[in-house]
């Protein structure tokens, strides 16, 4: 799960961090009146919105009037983002970060995250502030320096020391570099973070070390033991089919083709989606209806694949371990009939009672087509898609 | 001989008498497993299927000498009860659950290192040996004898390994899933380690997915220390960066864990790989002559 800036500039100050002072609004009066609280002459204003790239698409402004405030928050709230990180549609908008401004002397790079190989929280730091890091790692890896933090000691001042001497900070921003790596790293562990990421984390013009950003994604497995961190998701910033698919323990991710996928496993639905490509076809859709296939659930993943209405043809994959195939051919024809099908629905079903299953479906007299194998069932729902373009 | 489980192997359960605890420990015993008995806090003393059922694994360990555990407590509790059975001397751990944080994997991965414990999982089908006995989810039935070894991060995609290599004749010396979640207790590299060592294996499957980088690792070792012919497919092709594909560990981040970077590398090891889940059968029988 991600946060927005302004909630992750708000956990930093909950654990003594420096970030600018702010107000997150949702209306073009309070806009103008955080300037007011905030006092000064210059401003930074943000869309709040979850994905990078907010200031090359006009996501962010630095303005020195409150016409200037108003008419950022009228142009943006209610309105879509669209950054080189978000789909075509854009991300919407619903809260800008009014902030104080800050002058900056140089920009550097901090993140963490849960490093799969080494099986640690990593810290990384960059002199390479303010652009992408995976950039930074691809041209010049070498200017990126990490520090390994064990799960049963947790992190230490010296490893903020090793990595702030090489950042080449002085006397004075080497005790800020480690009170902030501790705090990040107790941040990290006592939320459950999946990555961290402050970019740019600056040196002001007085020489302080200042988050101007504030990236935080969530486990999402660990959200039943963050509460507060629950309250702080915006539903507005997913997917709406997903959502829809998550309500009901579907994996659910759109893509771009007109083949939609129904496939019992994560593992097997990726497989389901390779196989229609390989042969030609486009899948529509990620859709892991998971071990126990009712009716409900098939019913309700129909409903959402067809909801993409460049669907052409449905693929139904099921595997059955443990689930009978026979229970899931009457699942399918239970939510065909109530769904009301208008497209080509080819099935494969595979493992458990599959003999009896494939015959409750051919018994039926509903429109499905029965796939004798794997790849039968790919050329099939190409075809019925409209054949290899 | 097969690996990690034979039918002399003395296995309990935690979260015994639970739902899923019984559904799949009666499995396991109607397919040959050696279960002696079970854990549920609370429960000690009473009888389950015909099994003991003791409070701590500690109880189980000491009056039943069980070896190896399956864990199918809910996630919130499954730290608890992997180091339980770790700390209770238990070597081979298999961890069913989905959907444990990954931080409390980052601990118990290091106290399982550090007592030379076997953690199978988490949020995978388990282990086989065919023929012997299965600690796990996976339908008996479709598995066969043999000579294949089968090493996966997803479960459905195992079966359908398990299904062709039944169905050319090979069958299979055991199936390992090591799971889907970013930080599993064993990796490929552990499983084709003991492949490698293990006479009844003469072919292994090593089925990947996006995300991370333990099959370019995996490459990397088969380089270097396997000499049986392993077949490898790979999927999530046609997933979208930034995108989590059902399972906790399958996505694409920062450009890293794509599909075509594994099969490269995997390639580029002398692993033959498939594009199609389909032609895993054949691919062996290809590689093998048989």
């Amino acid at each position: 799960m991600n946060l927005h800036e302004y909630q992750a500039k708000q956990l930093f100050a909950e654990y003594g961090l420096p970030v600018s002072k702010g107000f997150a609004v949702d209306n073009a009066e309070d806009a103008a009146a955080a300037a007011d609280k905030l006092g000064g002459e210059k401003w930074v204003v943000k869309a709040q919105v979850h994905a990078g790239g907010r200031g090359k698409a006009g996501g962010v402004k630095l303005v020195s009037s409150k016409d200037e405030i108003k008419a950022f928050a009228e142009r943006w709230l209610g309105k879509n983002l669209v950054t080189y990180q978000t789909d075509s549609n854009g991300q919407p908008v619903s809260r800008i970060l009014v902030e104080t401004c800050t002058d900056i002397a140089k920009e550097l790079y901090l993140g963490a995250v849960v490093d799969r190989s080494s099986r640690r929280i990593v810290f990384m730091a960059s002199t390479e502030g303010g652009v992408e890091i995976e950039k930074v790692a691809e041209d010049s890896p070498e200017k990126i320096l990490r520090a390994i933090i064990d799960p049963l000691c947790g992190a230490q001042p010296y490893q903020a020391r090793e990595l702030a001497f090489q950042l080449g900070l002085n006397d004075v921003q080497v005790k800020q570099f480690t009170h902030l790596f501790l705090g990040l790293a107790k941040l990290f562990a006592d939320l459950d973070l999946a990555l961290l990421e402050i970019n740019p984390l600056v040196i002001t013009s007085e020489g302080n070390l200042h988050c101007l950003d504030g990236k935080i994604n969530i486990d999402g497995n660990a959200l039943y033991r963050q509460p507060k961190l629950r309250a702080m998701h915006d539903p507005s910033q997913d997917d709406e089919r997903e959502s829809r698919a998550a309500k009901w323990e579907l994996n659910y991710v759109a893509l771009d083709g007109n083949i939609g996928c129904m496939v019992n496993g994560a593992g097997l639905a990726m497989g389901t989606m390779d196989i229609v490509q390989l042969h030609g076809g486009h899948p529509a859709n990620f859709l892991d209806v998971g071990g126990g296939a009712t009716k409900e659930r098939v019913t309700e993943a129909f409903k959402i694949i067809l909801s993409d209405t460049n669907v052409r043809a449905v693929l139904i994959n099921i595997f059955g371990g443990i689930v009978r195939c026979d229970m899931i051919a009457e699942g399918i024809i239970g939510a065909v009939s109530e769904v009301g099908v208008a497209v080509p629905v080819v099935v494969r079903l595979e493992g458990n009672n599959a003999e009896l299953g494939r015959r409750v479906l051919s018994d039926s007299g509903l429109n499905i087509i029965a796939a004798t194998s794997l790849t039968d069932a790919a050329e099939k729902v190409v075809a019925a898609a409209g054949g290899v373009k | 001989m097969s690996i990690l489980l034979t039918k002399e192997t003395r296995v309990i359960c935690q979260g015994f008498t639970g739902s899923q605890g019984t559904f799949h420990s009666e499995q396991a015993i109607h397919y040959g497993t050696r279960m002696v008995g079970g854990v549920t806090p609370g429960k000690g003393g009473q009888t389950h299927l015909g099994l003991p059922v003791f409070n701590t694994v500690k109880d189980a360990v000491r009056n039943t000498a069980a070896e190896a555990s399956v864990i199918y407590v809910p996630a919130p509790f499954c730290k608890d009860s992997i180091l339980e059975a770790a700390f209770a001397g238990i070597k081979l751990i298999v961890c069913i659950t989905e959907g444990i944080p990954t931080l409390d994997m980052l601990d118990v991965k290091v106290k399982c290192d550090e007592l030379g414990v076997r953690l199978i999982g988490p949020n995978c089908p388990g282990v086989i040996t065919p023929g012997q006995a299965k600690i796990g989810i996976m339908p008996g039935n479709i598995h066969k004898p043999g000579k294949v070894g089968i090493v996966s991060r997803s479960g459905t995609l195992t079966y359908e390994a398990v299904k062709q290599t039944t169905d050319f004749g090979f069958g299979q010396s055991s199936c390992v899933g090591i799971g889907g979640d970013p930080i599993p207790g064993s990796n490929f590299i552990d499983i084709l380690g003991l492949f490698e060592k293990d006479d009844q294996t003469e072919a292994i499957v090593m089925i990947g997915e996006i995300g991370g980088t333990a099959e370019e690792e995996a490459a990397a070792y088969i380089k270097q220390n396997v000499s049986k012919p392993v077949v490898s497919y790979i999927a999530g092709v046609t997933a979208p960066a930034g995108k989590r594909m059902g399972h906790a560990g399958a996505i694409i981040s920062g450009g890293k864990g794509t599909a075509a970077e594994k099969f490269a590398s995997l390639e580029d090891a002398g692993v033959t790989t498939v594009k199609s889940l389909a032609d895993i059968g054949k691919a062996i029988s290809m590689v093998t002559g048989w």
